[in-house]
């Protein structure tokens, strides 16, 4: 198989305007993937499929990631001017203070493919898409119209992830049921408090189970 | 939502299930079958709208053993998703944990010993022909053949059972392999034991294709009916069998080298159709091609250690990253996707479940079909739910 730059490579000279970014993989398997701008995402990999040598016929896996909003605390230095009494003499003194800065990382979810070829026998190369939030803009264009085998993964996706795939021609929770109202897989999915009374978190029942929570922490800290 | 509500959106170009027209006139039949039916294999459950016999519309309902298996690994270590793997394809514990420790060796970078790896293969080709014979059993059981077949089948299936349960503890939950090797060790007694019952394998396949590959009755039902074309095959991300029923020649072990399979000489059979018979046929094939790779592992194993010296158990953290395992299990490809964050638990943890995929093109294969031919179409595809709701 081509390695990732020169796909990359091939992809921009087969897709104008295509914006293709490499995501290296630090870990030992070097799997690496390509991150695609959604805008372009469908004609990408319809190239992927149809171009004679990279061929990718075959996708593999569809699934969804969630990054949650990331508070990051960084140390910064900073210089001021204080005005310091030394000897009895009030001065402007420049001093160097280090202080604790939080910034808060928009969080997103992403979509990741694993395409192999049946042609030519090679693979996997990954790509994946980011949404801009997690909360309203989760729009992906749906990849189902170039892989048929799409289409059941991304209604999963949809379900557990809530990213709404765009272009699918049946996009319907797969495995939660009709009428759930939240996405199980995301990381700070609240499971519900009671089960027998009500299978799906939600309003009051929700506010109850964190309640119920906070109350639990509240006593195992106090023992 | 009654099937007649469902919209599908108008997409280009999409690989779309073909529209079929009712002849004549009055209004389609609707019928839930499942989600408990007996040829069903569990709970599932098809929206079938019906004209007479025929199928205009079929919709599958899947969820009804959702138990979100991908947050429940998420929230564990690497290790204690191990056992949980064996309960995703039930039939077939042991392919699952080879696929388990095959992503996670990736991902962590570890080597296996050769010993281990032979052992990995001669569990997972006894997996296979058991998985194949018992799966043949319940699409003859689907057809009418009340008992017979499945009876032949689980005779043999027992025996390979008895192998697991003596070398792992369990007969179907075996839990058996690890990141970097295998459990326990074999012994010389089960080895024997395992010639025992390969040597007997030939002869059971001989006698259930004397049953059955020429019977009047099954080639009337399964010829011609539920065939799938290769070029959807692929597009559709179908994979084991299935596929090479279609006429794909694509076989994991053949095409990734995973393993030692590389040392073994073995063929992959493909079918010619694409129908029901050629899925049979291929299943019958490939068990004999299975029989060949035991024997030619029975006779090379060498001896060694069975688990990576270097190999963590406690603290097991791997480096931050992500790998994605896949293996050719009995039902097509399992894969594994983890994504590290040098955590002691995966931070993403997916299972590719092989029944789930190979399911989307079930309603292409069945419209324009007899109602009763839906039971044996959806029987060819060979499904556990316990893999297609995880």
């Amino acid at each position: 198989m081509k390695t990732i730059e020169e796909i990359k490579a091939a992809i921009e000279a087969g897709v104008p305007g295509a914006e293709v970014e490499i995501v290296l993989n630090s870990g030992p398997s070097a799997q690496h993937s390509l991150r695609l701008t959604p805008s372009s995402t469908v004609a990408v990999a319809t190239f992927l499929r149809d171009d004679s040598e990279l061929a990718f016929d075959f996708l593999s896996n569809v699934t969804g990631v969630d990054w949650p909003d990331k508070e990051i605390a960084e140390k910064v230095k900073v210089t001021r001017e204080v005005i310091k009494t030394v000897e009895g003499v009030e001065k402007k003194v420049q001093e160097t203070v280090e202080e604790t800065r939080k910034r808060t990382e928009p969080g997103y979810l992403e979509a990741v493919y694993h395409l192999y070829s049946v042609e030519r026998k090679h693979g996997p190369l990954v790509i994946r898409m980011r949404t801009g939030n997690r909360s309203d803009q989760v729009d992906l264009p749906s990849l189902t119209p170039v892989w048929r085998a799409a289409e059941f993964q991304e209604r999963e996706v949809f379900d557990l992830y809530g990213i709404v795939f765009k272009g699918h021609p049946d996009l319907r929770r797969l495995l939660m049921w009709e009428g759930f109202k939240d996405y199980p897989m995301r990381k700070d999915y609240a499971e519900p408090d009671d089960y027998e009374y009500e299978p799906t978190a939600h309003d009051e029942v929700l506010q109850r189970a964190q309640e119920h929570r906070a109350a639990g922490a509240a006593q195992r800290a106090r023992d | 939502m009654g099937i007649a509500e469902i919209k599908t959106e108008k997409v280009e170009g999409w690989n779309r299930p073909p529209v079929i027209t009712p002849d004549g006139e009055g209004d389609l039949l609707e019928v839930a079958m499942g989600p408990h039916h007996p040829s069903t294999h569990g709970v599932f459950r098809m929206d079938v709208a019906l004209d007479g016999e025929r199928v205009i519309r079929l919709k599958p309902v899947f969820g009804y053993l959702h138990r979100n298996h991908e947050k429940i690994a998420e929230g564990a270590a690497y290790l204690a998703s191990m056992p949980y793997t064996d309960r995703l394809d039930y039939f077939c514990s042991l392919t699952n944990n080879w696929a388990y420790a095959l992503a996670v060796e990736k991902l962590a970078g570890q080597a296996v010993p050769e010993r281990a790896e032979y052992i990995r293969v001669i569990l997972a080709e006894l997996t296979r022909v058991q998985n194949h014979a018992s799966s043949i059993g319940f699409l003859i059981q689907e057809m009418g053949a009340s008992g017979t077949p499945l009876m032949y089948a689980f005779r043999e299936r027992e025996k390979i059972l008895d192998l697991f349960e003596s070398l792992t503890g369990s007969r179907m939950m075996c839990n058996y392999m690890r990141f970097g090797g295998c459990r326990v060790d074999v012994s010389v007694a089960w080895l024997d034991a395992t010639r025992k019952v390969v040597a007997g394998l030939p002869q059971f396949v001989d006698e259930f294709e004397a049953l059955l590959s020429t019977n009047e009755i099954l080639m009337a039902r399964c010829q011609a009916v539920g065939v799938l074309r290769p070029e959807l095959a692929v597009n559709a991300g179908v994979s084991g069998p299935m596929l090479r029923a279609s006429g794909v020649n694509y076989d994991i072990r053949k095409v990734d080298h995973y393993g030692v399979y590389d040392r073994f000489n073995f063929r992959v059979p493909l079918g010619d159709h694409g129908d029901i018979y050629d899925r049979y046929m291929v299943r019958v094939l490939e068990m004999r091609e299975s029989i060949r790779i035991l024997e030619q592992a029975l006779k090379d194993i060498p001896a060694g250690p069975i688990m990576d010296p270097k190999a963590k158990i406690r603290g097991f953290r791997p480096k931050a990253g992500e790998a994605y395992g896949r293996i050719e299990a009995p039902k097509g490809e399992l894969g594994f996707y983890l994504i590290s964050d040098g955590g002691p638990n995966p931070y993403r943890y997916r299972v590719r479940p092989p029944s789930l995929i190979n399911l989307t093109i079930l309603e292409d294969m069945c419209l324009g079909q007899n109602v009763a031919d839906v039971v044996l179409i959806f029987g060819s595809v060979d499904i556990v739910l316990g893999e297609v709701d995880r």
